[in-house]
C-alpha cells in the first residue's frame, strides 16, 4: 500500500511501488494533466512538482513519493478558478493542441515560486526541458512574462524613487 | 484498503457514446447523389461540403427545447477548428457561442469530409456551416413569419429568438416543429453583414484551451471507459522484420497479464493497468526474436539512390521554351532530407467490440476513410464499424493515429465486451510514423537583360505524399499479421492541388515555364502525408532560387519578388511582410542576416510571405532564427489570433525541420528512435518574436492556411543564412557542419 | 578538508620561498606588434590550426555562454578560488590582437604573458610545452584570425597568496618540463601521433593523472586517474582503468567521436564539450588518440579478461538482478525509473542507455561520477543528436539515490560497498553548476 499526497489530499493506492507516478496520477486518480510523452524524461510532457520541485512523473516510481507533497496542474486552482498562471496562459492563448500545455505550466510554476521575475533568458533555459511540437513556445514565455507581471510591477513600485 | 475510483471522474461510456441511438443513420447523412435523387432533382453547385451533404440538417439542427447542436465532418487536431466552426454558427444563428454545441468526425453523426488535411476546413466545413446556418436563420425568420402574420422584413432573430417589431417573440425552438431544417440547401445565402459581425474576425478565446491548462479531460489519451483494459504493442525492430522466435511462458504470469496477442508477426500485449501492460511488453521484446533484413538505402548517398530510382513523369506545365542568346543562365539544385511528424503524444486508440459492432475512438484525421479501413481489415460490415474522432496529440499529417486505430481494432476483437486502450511507445512512433518524404529539385531560369525572368525548368523529384488509409493495405498493422496485407503501389495525387508537386508550379509572372514532376513509386522509407506535402520543398526551392536570381539580377529580393507579382493580395502580404520586418533598414551585425520568403499555398489558398532574421555561430556552424515577421491573407479572417497562432507555430515547425532534422537510418533500422536521436527545436533557440499580421478580407471567401507558412519560412531562413554567411546552402537541413564546412575557419 | 590543507601547505611553502624567487619570477616583455592581417596566413595553416584548437578544446575555456567566441572570461573553478580565462581573440586592448608569434609561443610553451607576467597553470601550459613549433605556429594563424572582441577579463578571485603571480616562478622551476616531445621509434605512427596529442595539446593529464600536493601532475603516474574537478572524477586510462571491459581502439574512437560508447557509457561533465570540441578534429587524429589511449590499458590480463567475462554476462541478462534484503528500495526505484532505458536491450541505441553492467562509472572506487549521472544526467547540447539522460536530482532525495546506487553497485558492478555515499551526494547537490 502506497500513500500519496497529491494536491493536499492523501490516496492510498494498492499498486506495484515501481509504477511510475504518471500511471498513478492518470489511471488511479483520473487526474489527466499529466501526459505521457516519451517515458524517456526528453521531453516533459509529465512534469509534475514534487516537494516543489519539477520532476518527470513518468520516471519517478511511487515508492519514492511517500510523505513527499505533489502538486499537478489540477492542484493550481482555487475555487475552481485558474491560477494567475493558468489564466495567463488562458489570456495569450499559448496553446495549440495543448499535448505539451501542462507540463509547460508546472514547470514554469516552479520557475515562478523560484524566480518571481525571471527573465527571458531565464524562462527559456529553465524551459529547456520541455518540448512542443505545434511551435507554441513564444506564446508559452509571454504567459510566463505575463504571470510574472504583477510582481515585476510591484518590485518597479518598491524600488526609490 | 484501496480507494481507487477507475473512472470516477472521467466521462461515462455513455457519455462517449451519446447519440449513437436514433440518429445513427439520417437521412441526411446520405451523400448527395443519392439525396438528390431522392429529393428527385439536380440544382445548382452548392457552396464548401453542401455539394456532398446538401440537407441544412446534416450540418445544423434544433431541438424543441431550442438547444443547437451543429455538425462537422472535420476534426480538431488543436489548429483551432472548432473555435472558428462556432464563430461562424453563433454570428450566423444569431446566437452565443456557448449556445451552440459542436459535434465533430464520427461515422454515426457527421457527414463525411474525408480528412481533415491540407487546410480545407474552413473552405469545406466553414463554408457549409455557414451557409447552412444562414439558410436556417432565414427559414426561422420565415417560420415565424407565418406564425406571427408578419412580413419577414419586420422581423429580426436575436439570441434564439425571432423577435417582430411589436415586442412578440417565438423562441428558435418553438419554430422547428415540421423538420423545417430538413429541406435541401439553396446556392445562395444571406450572411450577416460585416458591419454587424459580433464573432467573426475577433480573437475569440478557443473553447478548448481553458480544459488544456487545467488539467481537464481533453485528449483520446485520457478517455477512460468502465473495465477498459491497457494494450502495448510489441513492434519489430525494423521495416520488414519477422517473429522467428517468441517464448511467452515467462510473460504470460506477468501481475495483471490478460491476453498476448499474437498474429503473424503482429504482437501484442493485453493487461489490466497500463503500468503492466508496459512491463508485459518490456518482458515480451525480451523474449521476441526477429529476422531482420537490411532493406534500407546507404544514407550516405541517399539521394545518388533516390535519384536512380525508377519515376513517372507527370507534367505540371510545359510551355514551349526559347531562350534568347543575351539572356542569363541560373542554375541550382536542391534536397531534402526525411523529416519527422514527431507529434509529442504517441499514437492512441481505444477499440470496443459488443454484440458484433466495433467502435473505434480515434485521432485519425478521417474517420470515414479509417472505417472504410478497417471494415477491410476487420472483414466486419460497414455499418457494424463505427469510428469516432477525439482529439489527440498534434498531429501535422498522417502520423501513427489511423495505425493505432487498426490496432486497437485488432485487440478489441481479441478482447470481445471490454474497451481496449492501445497507446504507442515513443520509440514506436519514432519508428513507424509515415515520414515526409526525402526530396530533389532542379532548377534552371535564364533572365533577361532587363532583370526579368523570362524562362522557367523546373523539375521535382519525390516519393508519395499520401499513403493514407482508405484501402487496408495502408494500415502499418496489417502488413505483419499471419496473411498479410500489402502496401499499395501509390499514385501521385492529382493537381491542382498535388502531392509531391504542391507549389511546384511558380506562381510569379513568367512567360514560359516547364514543371515536372519525377513522381518515383518506390518508397525506401515509410512515407505519407506531411504538413505541406511537397509544397514544403517545392517553395523552399522556388524561394531560394528567386533570391539567387535576384542576386544574379543585382536586385534587392522583395523588390525582385515584386517586379514577377501581378496578383494584389500576393503583393500585399510581400510589401507588408517586409515592411512590418523592417526589410529596408536591416542592419546587419556579423554573423547575422535577412532572408525572405512568400507563397500562394497550392497556388490557390493562403497567401504568405515571411521575413527572418538568423544569428550563425561561426565557431559551432549553429543557426538560430532570431525573429520573424509575416504577413498572410487568408480570406476573410474568422479567428485572427487563431490564424496568427497557427501561422507562429508553422513557422517555428518549418525552422526547426529546415535547421535541425533528419531521419537517421542505417541499412537495416531506423536509428532516430528518440528525442535524443531526433532532435527538434527546444526553448533556448525558439526566436525572441514572431509577428503575425492577419490581411483583413471581410466577405471574401475562406483560404485554408494551416500549412501556408512551412514553406516560405524554409526558404526565408535559407535565404538569411545565405545572407548571413555569405554561402548558399541547398540541402535541408542546413545542419551546422555543412554552415561550417560554408564558412571554412 | 583535503584541500584546505594542501592550500595551507601550499601557502606557507611559498612564502618562504617568496624571497628567492622574487627575483627569477622576473620575465622579460615582449614588444607588442600591429596584428597581422588575415592575408598574412596560408588558408591551409588556419585550418589546420583550427582542428588543432578542436582538440586542444581552447573555445570551452576561452568562451562565456552567450558572449563572442574566444572573448574569454569563463569562469574556472579551482579547489582555491575562481580564476577567469584570458581573451585570446586578436583585440589589441584586452585580446592577444598585439602579441607577436614569439610572445605567443613562450606563453604556450613557459605560462608567461606578452608583458612578462606568469599565468596561472588552470592554463595548461605544462602540456603544451610537448608542442612542435609548426603546430604552434598553426594555432597561432588560427587564433589571430578569428573576430578581434575587446572584452576585459575579471580579476581572479583567489586568496592571498595565491592571487600573486611571483610564486608561479617557483612552480614552474619545479613541475614545468619543458623537453619537447620524444617520439618513440618503437612505436607505430598512430601510436605516436596520439601520444604527442594526448600529452600535448589534448591534455588529458589535465583531469586524468594525479596531482601532487603543489597542484602539479604527478609525471611518474601518467593517466593513472585524477582527483575530483568540477564535480567529477577524470578516470585512470592506463592499466588502472575501472573499466569492466578494457577500452580498445575502436570504442575509444566511437567514444571521442560521438560521446558515448557501446560497453563503457556517455561523456558526461566536463567531458562533453571535450567531445563537442572534437566534432571538428580530423578521424585520423581521433584514431591516433585512441590508438594511444588504448595502449596504455596495456596487456590484458586473465583476470582482467574475466572481469570482463562476467560484467558481459551480466549485462546480457534480461531481467535485473534480485535486490538482497534491505535493497528492496533501490531495486524498485531502478525498475520505476531507470529500466525503461537500461534494461531490455545489451546494445547502447537510443532510447537504450547501458546496461549498468558496462557502466564505467558504477566501477570507479569513488561514487562521484556515478552520483553525478543520476544527480545531472547527460543533458543535450543544442539541437545536436547524442545522448541525454534526464537529471533526477529533484526527483529522489538523498537517502533514494543512496539506496539506488548501492544496489547498482552490489548487482551490477558487483563491488564493494561505497562509504559515505548520502553525504557525498548531499555534498556534489550542493554544487554549483547547472543541476
Ligand atoms: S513523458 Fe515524461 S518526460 Fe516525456
Ligand atoms: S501545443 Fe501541441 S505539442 Fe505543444
Amino acid at each position: 500500500m502506497i500513500t500519496l499526497l497529491v494536491n493536499s489530499a492523501l490516496h492510498k493506492l494498492d499498486i506495484d511501488p515501481a509504477t511510475p507516478l504518471l500511471y498513478a496520477l492518470r489511471n488511479d486518480l483520473s487526474l489527466n494533466g499529466a501526459k505521457f510523452g516519451c517515458g524517456l524524461g526528453q521531453c516533459g510532457a509529465c512534469t509534475v512538482l514534487v516537494d516543489h520541485e519539477p520532476v518527470y512523473a513518468c520516471l519517478t516510481p511511487v515508492a519514492a513519493l511517500e510523505g513527499r507533497p505533489i502538486l499537478t496542474i489540477e492542484g493550481l486552482a482555487e475555487n475552481d478558478k485558474p491560477s494567475p498562471l493558468q489564466q495567463a496562459f488562458i489570456d495569450e492563448q499559448a496553446a495549440q493542441c495543448g499535448y505539451c500545455t501542462a507540463g509547460m505550466v508546472m514547470r514554469a510554476q516552479a520557475l515562478l515560486d523560484h524566480n518571481s521575475i525571471p527573465t527571458e533568458a531565464e524562462i527559456r533555459a529553465y524551459m529547456e526541458p520541455n518540448l512542443c511540437r505545434c511551435g507554441t513556445q513564444v506564446r508559452v514565455v509571454r504567459a510566463i512574462r505575463r504571470a510574472s507581471q504583477p510582481a515585476r510591477e510591484a518590485a518597479e513600485a518598491s524600488l526609490p524613487r | 484498503m484501496t480507494c481507487r475510483h477507475p473512472a470516477e471522474a472521467g466521462p461515462s461510456r455513455r457519455g462517449f457514446l451519446a447519440g449513437g441511438g436514433a440518429l445513427i443513420v439520417s437521412f441526411s447523412l446520405l451523400p448527395r447523389f443519392a439525396a438528390a435523387q431522392a429529393a428527385g432533382q439536380t440544382g445548382p453547385a452548392l457552396p464548401g461540403s453542401l455539394a456532398k451533404f446538401p440537407m441544412l440538417d446534416s450540418w445544423v439542427r434544433i431541438d424543441a427545447n431550442g438547444a443547437i447542436t451543429v455538425f462537422t465532418g472535420k476534426a480538431e487536431l488543436g489548429q483551432g477548428i472548432k473555435t472558428a466552426l462556432i464563430q461562424l454558427a453563433a454570428e450566423e444563428l444569431i446566437v452565443t457561442t456557448e449556445a451552440i454545441d459542436l459535434v465533430t468526425a464520427d461515422t454515426a453523426r457527421t457527414p463525411d469530409e474525408g480528412y481533415t488535411a491540407g487546410s480545407h476546413s474552413m473552405q469545406d466545413s466553414g463554408t457549409a456551416i455557414r451557409n447552412a446556418a444562414a439558410q436556417a436563420r432565414a427559414l426561422l425568420i420565415d417560420a415565424a413569419a407565418t406564425r406571427l402574420q408578419v412580413p419577414g422584413d419586420k422581423l429580426r432573430a436575436e439570441n434564439g429568438m425571432v423577435i417582430a417589431e411589436d415586442g412578440r417573440q417565438l423562441r428558435y425552438g418553438e419554430l422547428v416543429g415540421d423538420q423545417i431544417l430538413h429541406v435541401q440547401a439553396s446556392p445562395q445565402s444571406v450572411f450577416v453583414d460585416p458591419s454587424r459581425y459580433r464573432f467573426i474576425g475577433k480573437p475569440v478565446p478557443r473553447v478548448d484551451i481553458p480544459a488544456k491548462v487545467t488539467g481537464g479531460i481533453a485528449f483520446i489519451q485520457d478517455m477512460r471507459l468502465p473495465n477498459m483494459a491497457h494494450a502495448r504493442l510489441v513492434r519489430p525492430p525494423s521495416y520488414g522484420a519477422t517473429l522467428s522466435r517468441l517464448d511467452t511462458a515467462a510473460v504470460e504470469h506477468l501481475p495483471g497479464v490478460i491476453k498476448i496477442v499474437r498474429d503473424g508477426s503482429y504482437l501484442a500485449v493485453i493487461a489490466e493497468q497500463e503500468y503492466q501492460a508496459i512491463v508485459a511488453m518490456r518482458a515480451l521484446e525480451t523474449a521476441a526474436h526477429w529476422d531482420e533484413k537490411p532493406g534500407l538505402p546507404d544514407s550516405a548517398t541517399l539521394f545518388d539512390t533516390l535519384a536512380g530510382l525508377p519515376a513517372q513523369q507527370v507534367p505540371v506545365r510545359d510551355d514551349p521554351i526559347a531562350i534568347p542568346p543575351n539572356a542569363r543562365i541560373v542554375e541550382a539544385s536542391y534536397r531534402r532530407a526525411y523529416h519527422m511528424h514527431g507529434s509529442i503524444g504517441p499514437s492512441c486508440a481505444i477499440g470496443l467490440s459488443e454484440n458484433g459492432a466495433l467502435t473505434v475512438w480515434t485521432h485519425a484525421q478521417g474517420v470515414f476513410p479509417l472505417r472504410a479501413a478497417l471494415t477491410e481489415l476487420t472483414g466486419l460490415p460497414r455499418d457494424k464499424v463505427r469510428c469516432i474522432h477525439v482529439q489527440g496529440s498534434g498531429c501535422y499529417g498522417h502520423n501513427g493515429a489511423d495505425d493505432a486505430g487498426a490496432d486497437a481494432a485488432l485487440l478489441a476483437l481479441a478482447l470481445p465486451g471490454r474497451p481496449v486502450r492501445v497507446q504507442w511507445m515513443r520509440e514506436q512512433e519514432h519508428i513507424w510514423e509515415p515520414y515526409g518524404s526525402a526530396m530533389l529539385t532542379k532548377a534552371r531560369a535564364a533572365l533577361s537583360p532587363e532583370h526579368q525572368i523570362i524562362a522557367w525548368d523546373y523539375t521535382v523529384r519525390s516519393s508519395t505524399h499520401a499513403t493514407r488509409p482508405g484501402g487496408a493495405g495502408n494500415l502499418m498493422p496489417a502488413w505483419y499479421r499471419e496473411k498479410p496485407l500489402t502496401q499499395p503501389v501509390p499514385k501521385p495525387l492529382p493537381l491542382p492541388e498535388g502531392g509531391g508537386h504542391r507549389n511546384a508550379a511558380p506562381i510569379y509572372t513568367i512567360p514560359s515555364a516547364r514543371v515536372m514532376y519525377e513522381f518515383m513509386p518506390a518508397m525506401p522509407l515509410r512515407v505519407s502525408a506531411l504538413r505541406g506535402l511537397g509544397a514544403y520543398m517545392n517553395v523552399f526551392s522556388i524561394e531560394s532560387f528567386m533570391d539567387e536570381l535576384a542576386q544574379a539580377a543585382g536586385l534587392d529580393p522583395v523588390d525582385f519578388r515584386l517586379n514577377h507579382l501581378s496578383d494584389p493580395r500576393a503583393r500585399e502580404v510581400v510589401t507588408r511582410a517586409a515592411e512590418r520586418f523592417g526589410w529596408l533598414g536591416f542592419s546587419r551585425t556579423p554573423g547575422t542576416g535577412r532572408g525572405f520568403g512568400f507563397a500562394r499555398y497550392k497556388n490557390l489558398a493562403a497567401y504568405l510571405a515571411v521575413a527572418v532574421e538568423v544569428a550563425v555561430d561561426r565557431e559551432s556552424g549553429q543557426v538560430r532564427m532570431v525573429r520573424a515577421a509575416a504577413a498572410v491573407d487568408s480570406g476573410e479572417a474568422v479567428n485572427p489570433d487563431g490564424i496568427a497562432n497557427q501561422i507562429e507555430g508553422s513557422i517555428l515547425q518549418s525552422a526547426s525541420w529546415t535547421l535541425y532534422e533528419s531521419v537517421a537510418f542505417d541499412r537495416t533500422r531506423i536509428a532516430s528512435r528518440d528525442w535524443s536521436s531526433y532532435p527538434i527545436m527546444r526553448f533556448p533557440a525558439v526566436p525572441d518574436r514572431i509577428e503575425v499580421q492577419v490581411v483583413e478580407r471581410p466577405g471574401e471567401p475562406f483560404l485554408g492556411t494551416g500549412e501556408a507558412a512551412q514553406g516560405p519560412t524554409a526558404a526565408a531562413v535559407a535565404n538569411a543564412v545565405a545572407d548571413a554567411i555569405g554561402v548558399r546552402l541547398r540541402d535541408i537541413p542546413l545542419s551546422p557542419a555543412q554552415v561550417k564546412a560554408a564558412i571554412g575557419v | 578538508m583535503r584541500l584546505l590543507r594542501f592550500g595551507l601547505c601550499f601557502a606557507v611553502l611559498l612564502l618562504v620561498a617568496a624571497a628567492f624567487f622574487v627575483v627569477l619570477s622576473r620575465q622579460p616583455v615582449i614588444a607588442g606588434v600591429e596584428a597581422p592581417p588575415r592575408s598574412a596566413f596560408d588558408q591551409t595553416l588556419i585550418e589546420k590550426g583550427a582542428k588543432l584548437a578542436a582538440i586542444g578544446n581552447c573555445y570551452s575555456c576561452h568562451t562565456t555562454r552567450g558572449k563572442a567566441d574566444y572573448s574569454g572570461s569563463r569562469a574556472i573553478p579551482t579547489p582555491f578560488g575562481t580564476i577567469f580565462s584570458a581573451n585570446i581573440t586578436p583585440a589589441p586592448g584586452t585580446g592577444i590582437g598585439r602579441w607577436p608569434e614569439e610572445a605567443f609561443r613562450r606563453a604556450m610553451r613557459e605560462g608567461i604573458s606578452r608583458r612578462g607576467e606568469h599565468l596561472f597553470p588552470a592554463f595548461p601550459y605544462d602540456h603544451y610545452a610537448r608542442l612542435t613549433d609548426d603546430d604552434l605556429h598553426a594555432l597561432y594563424a588560427f587564433l589571430m584570425t578569428r573576430t578581434p572582441v575587446e572584452s576585459f577579463t575579471p580579476r581572479n578571485a583567489l586568496p592571498f597568496p595565491l592571487n600573486k603571480r611571483w610564486p608561479l616562478a617557483f612552480w614552474n622551476v619545479a613541475f614545468l618540463d619543458k623537453t619537447p616531445f620524444q617520439p618513440n621509434p618503437q612505436q607505430s605512427d598512430a601510436w605516436n601521433r596520439g601520444a604527442y596529442l594526448v600529452a600535448g595539446l589534448g591534455h588529458c593529464g589535465d583531469c586524468h593523472t594525479p596531482r601532487n600536493l603543489f597542484s602539479a601532475e604527478e609525471s611518474s603516474r601518467p593517466l593513472e586517474g585524477g582527483a575530483e574537478s568540477e564535480g567529477w572524477v577524470g578516470p585512470a586510462l592506463n592499466t588502472a582503468s575501472p573499466a569492466p571491459v578494457p577500452w580498445d581502439e575502436a570504442h575509444l574512437f566511437t567514444y571521442l567521436r560521438h560521446g558515448w560508447a557501446d560497453q563503457h557509457g556517455a561523456a558526461a561533465g566536463p567531458m562533453q564539450p571535450v567531445v563537442t570540441a572534437l566534432a571538428r578534429a580530423d578521424d585520423a587524429d581521433i584514431h591516433a588518440m585512441a590508438t594511444y589511449l588504448a595502449a596504455q590499458q596495456g596487456p590484458v590480463s586473465t583476470e582482467r579478461q574475466q572481469r570482463a567475462s562476467a560484467a558481459l554476462a551480466r549485462a546480457a541478462e534480461v531481467k535485473p538482478p534480485a535486490p538482497a534484503a534491505g535493497e528492496e528500495l533501490g531495486a524498485t526505484i531502478f525498475a520505476g525509473a531507470c529500466a525503461s532505458c537500461h534494461t531490455g536491450s545489451a546494445a547502447m541505441v537510443p532510447p537504450h542507455g547501458i546496461n549498468l553492467a558496462l557502466s564505467s562509472a558504477l566501477y570507479q572506487p569513488e561514487p562521484t561520477n556515478a552520483i553525478q549521472f543520476v544527480l545531472r544526467g547527460v543533458q543535450p547540447s543544442g539541437e545536436r543528436s547524442g545522448p541525454l539522460m534526464p537529471r533526477f536530482a529533484d526527483t529522489f532525495t538523498d537517502a533514494q539515490m543512496a539506496a539506488l546506487l548501492r544496489y547498482l553497485r552490489a548487482h551490477y558492478a558487483t563491488a564493494p560497498p561505497w562509504h559515505s555515499l548520502e553525504s557525498k551526494i548531499r555534498d556534489l547537490r550542493q554544487r554549483k553548476g547547472p543541476l
